[in-house]
């Protein structure tokens, strides 16, 4: 779950501006965002004009990409999250999304249909009742913001390597990507879709996802911060090149692991 | 010619310190941007002395300024060790010597005599932001990974117990520069020191 919206977006303007922000057409707000990504930098480094705009974006996504080598390095695909007991689940949970709560658009659960392509052996696709045919695990974890806030919640759905072993995945290949009915997308490395919590989730706190959360289906890592948990799965793919993500394009960085 | 005495502040200590300036302007302006995107008290920090311009740009400038701030960081510590310079500097350092100083700093009668001995309170206050520092890079570091150093979780008291920890160390860390500015305007020629060494 968990699409960011960074609380304002871009500058530091008000409510019409956030709204102008959201309906201006992708590559638009993708250039607006990175114009202003380093205001603050240009009036604290271009005082002694040294540098420009341009040039200190591009370092700070180099060490962005830099970042992502140094967090696969670091990640131990065997470290488990921490997880908690009941009594310390979140209540009510947050709702959160690069729109509002009341813009949730709804999914047919009936005709719902994963769909699977990529370096996959069996790409047919998924109905709702096989998915739940399939064995279930639960956890109880910390989901981490990039905002910063956390919250603990209870996921239950089908140990994503068991799925990708079913299917046949190529799991030598880099990267699993996601595309959702909510136009959000985002990708992730093999090994933490292989990580043991890495979820394909049906469930919250016992009941069907509602859609707030994600209905009919997320990925719930508790290993990766929460912008890199889709909800609303529409499709997943596997492949070697980078598919990127809707935050990641925009300057969040890739890996974004725990 | 006259011969050429030994700088009172070497050069390496010249570069780490400026280079250090660098990394916790850019740490701090930054870090507070990323609190304003959601502050656990009452108050957001003015969006006009943060960095970074929305969320993201700020999150950019803080991950790329910790491998300035601890790169460096490790050099001073590392040549400052293996130098001696840090025991001799900086010790001995007693209670009794730091308060006997911070009083007769007070009355305005502490001896500026020698510029290449750090009074008692300059000596706890520097070791106090090196330990300060340190501790930021901890708590950072638990923000960062609290999964794969579960270590650093359980010391820092878990995920978010860790951002009030990093919360406040940086606020000890402003206050250290605060007070610490205040003494080089009050001694100035200290700051040429630290600039030509002597
Ligand atoms: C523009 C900002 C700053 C100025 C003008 C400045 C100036 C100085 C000066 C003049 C000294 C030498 C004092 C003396 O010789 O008696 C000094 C030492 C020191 N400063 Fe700063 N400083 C600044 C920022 C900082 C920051 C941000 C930190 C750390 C967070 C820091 C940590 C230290 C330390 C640890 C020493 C002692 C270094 C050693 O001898 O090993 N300074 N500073």
């Amino acid at each position: 779950m968990i699409k960011k919206i960074p609380r304002k977006p871009a500058v530091d303007g008000d409510a019409a501006v956030k709204e102008a922000l959201r309906r201006i057409d992708q590559p638009t707000r993708r250039l607006f965002l990175q114009r202003s990504l380093t205001l603050g930098g240009l009036s604290l480094l271009t005082g002694c004009g040294i540098v420009d705009d341009e040039s200190v974006e591009r370092v700070l996504m180099k060490v962005s990409r830099f970042n992502d080598k140094v967090q696969a390095w670091i990640f131990d695909p065997d470290q488990l999250a921490p997880t908690y007991p009941e009594s310390m689940i979140t209540r009510p949970f947050r709702f959160n999304a690069y729109y509002g709560e009341d813009e949730i658009r709804p999914v047919n659960g009936d005709t719902y249909r994963l769909e699977v392509s990529g370096l996959v052996a069996d790409k047919h696709a998924w109905s709702l009742a096989e998915l739940r045919a399939m064995p279930q695990t639960e956890q109880i974890t910390r989901l981490i913001c990039v905002e910063g806030w956390s919250a603990i919640g209870k996921w239950g759905g089908v140990t994503f390597s068991t799925f990708l072993k079913r299917i046949g995945a190529d799991t030598t290949a880099k990267y699993v990507g996601f595309k959702c009915s909510d136009d959000y997308y985002t990708s992730i490395d093999m090994p933490t879709a292989l990580h043991p919590q890495t979820q394909l989730t049906l469930s919250f706190d016992g009941e069907t996802l509602p859609p707030r959360y994600g209905f009919p289906m997320k990925l719930r890592m508790p290993t990766k911060l929460g912008y890199k948990n889709p909800k609303h799965i529409a499709a997943l793919f596997v492949t070697n090149d980078n598919p990127g993500g809707y935050w990641e394009d925009q300057g969040y960085n890739w890996f974004g692991g725990s | 010619m006259t011969n050429n005495p030994a700088p009172i502040h070497p050069a390496w200590l010249r570069i780490t310190h400026w280079i250090n300036v660098i990394a916790v302007v850019i740490l701090v302006m930054s870090g507070w941007r990323i609190y304003n995107a959601s502050p656990f008290f009452d108050f957001k920090i003015p969006a006009g002395i943060t960095l970074g311009g929305w969320l993201g740009g700020a999150i950019q400038w803080h991950f790329a300024a910790m491998w300035l701030l601890a790169a460096n960081g490790l050099v001073y510590l590392l040549l400052n060790t293996v130098t001696g310079r840090l025991r001799h500097k900086f010790f001995p350092i007693s209670p009794r010597a730091i308060v006997a100083d911070l009083l007769a700093a007070l009355r305005g009668k502490l001896s500026h005599a020698d510029p290449r001995q750090y009074n008692a309170v300059q000596r706890a206050a520097y070791l106090f932001v090196i330990l300060d520092a340190l501790l930021l890079i901890l708590s950072g570091l638990t923000l960062w990974k609290p999964v794969q150093f579960p270590l650093l979780h359980d010391l820092m008291g878990g995920y978010e117990s860790a951002r009030r920890v990093h919360f406040f160390a940086m606020a000890a860390l402003v206050g250290f520069v605060i007070v610490h500015l205040a003494m080089v305007a009050l001694v100035p020629r200290t700051l040429l020191t630290m600039i030509r060494g002597k």
